[in-house]
């Protein structure tokens, strides 16, 4: 699905950042720099510290030392504009069981822009759930309702999308589909930040970031 | 002028330094507690001259008035500090306000319990809902809370925080809470004296009074002292000037 | 559609489909009004003098039975950490969940309290004064329930803490409203108390958003 993204220019750089938890230091003098077509995949055992970077890089964790940047402004200070660049899924979906998956959809692509609701129906078609629209969250799979908040990322037009774990629970069509989504993303001049056990393959322009060696 | 303050703020902000400038300050605070204690309290329990009305009784507002006037200035400072934590990130500040909260909140329970042992023999009963009794219990359980939620929330950061937005919220309707009760009292009962009759104090009664009040307010400084110290001591327990003073 | 909009929506949508969230709190307010003729005294001239206080203590106790749910289950499917990813004004959401509780919490309440007048033997008097003091009274009951709420989402047994939190600031409204009801049966004036309560409800609209919000960001984990 192509389509024009919000803006073209991507620039989230990060400067000796500093990250400690429980009197452990996750990180130290992290640098790290995003623009447009980078595909940057978090690596490193698990506590290493890659949820807590992610979060950080999306503007949602303040603890830390160092500086983050968007555009060349603190993030501090240009925070909403940022979000509204930048996607961000975190290890818990955000789907109400109660829902069924388009009214979990509205609520999740509140910001996202969509004139209509047959952008959100398209959208969950593309996610293998045609069908299953109206159906209360309650009796789908775990898969199911991980691909609910992933059809997030056909509506969006964020050019920065910041993914954590987006590859848990989904069985291998649903893997292929993702993947063929950070390809497209990545192809359109987009940039996506993905923690991920599982292996990417062959994807054109993957940078790997490895934690739990820093000093 | 503006240096000097900036100055200040970052000295305060340092516990090492709040340690050893406190260090020297304690053995004055202490002597000045003792002092004035025992002048406060000879005076007001040998010397001033019996109520008319209530006979010997009335000089427990020796201790209850400073008690009351503390509990509620505690929670002030309290909040103020939870207030700096907030917005200025100091450590310091957070550790004043979780150390401000129970001692504050014994002296609130004292203010409580010497109000009913006032109450006992001036108007028969243990207890009685008057409107300032009740804004104390009210205050006391406002300190419960904000104990309660330091404690229970998980991150000692979190608890920090969770305590002092709940005391900035307590501090905006402490006023109100007072007035309102103040308010409800007067429904409920006719204009009758009150526990503290400042207007018409004899100035016998009243020297002793405000010397008490000062040494009460000496002696919570001591105690937050003390206690901040040992906040202090606990949470820089791995930097060096910690392990430099345990070893000798 | 901003996102305030699309979760007030969503939160209505949730209280539609689980009947139990708003049924149940009317229900224990029913219960408990019902106690007091069972333990005090059923005779009408008694009960009508504490008619307007036990009702507005019933009306608080049903209040706190439902703030509990309020954020924590925002916090545990990640809901809450869309809305800081949002970027959009935790102040606005703040209010919003306020409003949301008071539909499903305070308005039942105000509307089914006419019944309960009747059947504590409420003067005829006071039943205006009752919706009244009761229809600008919960919304500050919401709102600052919030803060509460937004305080213990992620404890475990936050609710019973919740109601310790959030009673002595309570105070205030229960004297203004109570005292409302109770002088407009003896046929005085109360318009100086719902006054009052509006007072409380400005005051509270302005400043409780911003304390909800702060007491928000502490529940994201790490």
């Amino acid at each position: 699905m192509s389509r024009p993204l919000d803006t073209e220019a991507i620039d989230l750089s990060a400067h000796a950042l500093m990250c400690e938890r429980d009197d452990r230091v996750l990180f130290k003098d992290l640098s790290l720099q995003i623009t447009n077509g980078d595909l940057v995949q978090l690596t490193g055992p698990n506590g290493a510290g890659k949820t807590t970077l992610l979060r950080l890089l999306a503007g949602l964790n303040q603890d830390f030392e160092g500086e983050v940047r968007w555009l060349g402004q603190p993030m501090s200070e240009c925070y909403s504009t940022y979000a509204h660049q930048r996607l961000y899924m975190g290890h818990l979906p955000a789907v109400k069981k109660a829902l069924t998956p388009i009214e979990n959809l509205r609520w999740l692509c509140a910001n996202d822009a969509s004139d209509s609701d047959d952008t959100l129906w398209q959208a969950l078609e593309a996610v293998s759930l045609y069908g299953y629209e109206e159906t209360p969250c309650l009796q789908l799979s775990a898969g199911q309702q991980r691909r609910v908040a992933l059809a997030r990322l056909c509506v969006s037009r964020a050019p920065l999308w910041i993914l954590d774990e987006p590859f848990t629970a989904l069985d291998a069509a649903g893997v292929a589909w993702l993947e063929a989504q950070l390809q497209a993303q990545v192809a359109r001049r987009g940039a996506v930040i993905i923690t991920s056990h599982h292996a990417l393959q062959g994807i054109p322009g993957l940078r790997q970031l490895a934690l739990g060696d820093a000093a | 002028m503006w240096q000097w303050l900036t100055q200040q703020y970052h000295r305060m902000s340092s516990p090492k330094w709040f340690y050893e400038l406190t260090g020297r300050w304690i053995p004055w605070l202490v002597a000045m507690v003792a002092i004035s204690a025992v002048v406060g309290l000879t005076l007001g329990l040998l010397f001033a001259p019996a109520d008319y009305q209530q006979g010997d009784s009335f000089r427990i507002i020796y201790i209850h008035v400073p008690a009351a006037l503390l509990a509620q200035s505690a929670y002030l400072m309290m909040a103020i500090s939870g207030a700096v934590f907030l917005i200025w990130r100091m450590k310091m500040a957070a550790w004043v306000a979780k150390v401000i909260a129970p001692v504050g909140a014994s002296f609130c329970l004292i203010a409580l319990l010497t109000g009913a042992i006032w109450g006992k023999p001036t108007w028969g009963t243990w207890w009685v809902w008057d409107a300032r009794l009740t804004s104390m219990l009210l205050l006391l359980f406002l300190y419960f809370g904000v104990m309660a939620i330091q404690q229970a929330m998980e991150s000692e950061d979190a608890g920090h925080k969770a305590a002092a937005i709940l005391a900035l919220v307590g501090v905006v309707n402490i006023p109100i809470i007072k007035y309102s009760v103040e308010w409800w009292n007067t429904l409920h009962q006719p204009a009758t004296l009150t526990l503290t009759e400042k207007p018409s104090m004899h100035p016998d009664m009243l020297w002793p009074l405000l010397i008490m009040i000062v040494s009460t307010y000496l002696f919570f400084a001591l105690l937050v002292i003390l206690r901040t110290r040992n906040e202090i001591l606990w949470h820089e327990r791995k930097r060096q000037w910690v392990k430099k003073l345990l070893e000798s | 559609m901003s996102l305030v909009v699309a979760t007030i929506r969503r939160d209505l949508l949730l209280a539609a489909r689980n009947p139990g969230e708003w049924a149940n709190p009317l229900m224990f307010f029913l219960m408990v009004a019902t106690l007091f003729p069972l333990a005090v005294d059923p005779d009408p001239k008694f009960l009508s003098r504490i008619a307007g206080g036990v009702i507005w203590v019933a009306a608080l106790l049903a209040t706190l039975l439902s703030l509990d749910a309020l954020f924590r289950a925002d916090v545990e499917d990640g809901s809450l950490e869309q809305w800081l990813a949002s970027g959009e004004s935790l102040y606005a959401l703040a209010l919003g969940k306020a409003l949301v509780h008071w539909c499903i919490s305070g308005l039942p309440l105000t509307l089914m309290s006419p019944l309960l007048g009747v059947m504590l033997h409420l003067p005829n008097d006071a039943l205006l004064p009752l919706l009244l003091s009761l229809a600008v009274g919960t919304p500050v009951l919401s709102l600052l329930g919030t803060v509460g709420a937004a305080l213990t989402a992620s404890l475990r047994s936050g609710g019973l803490l919740l109601t310790l939190l959030i009673l002595p600031l309570y105070v205030p409204v229960l004297i203004f409203a109570a005292s409302a009801v109770y002088q407009a049966g003896i046929g005085m004036t109360y318009h100086g108390q719902v006054a009052m309560l509006g007072a409380m409800l400005a005051l509270a609209m302005a400043l409780t958003p911003f304390a909800a919000a702060a007491a928000l960001k502490l529940n994201l984990s790490r």
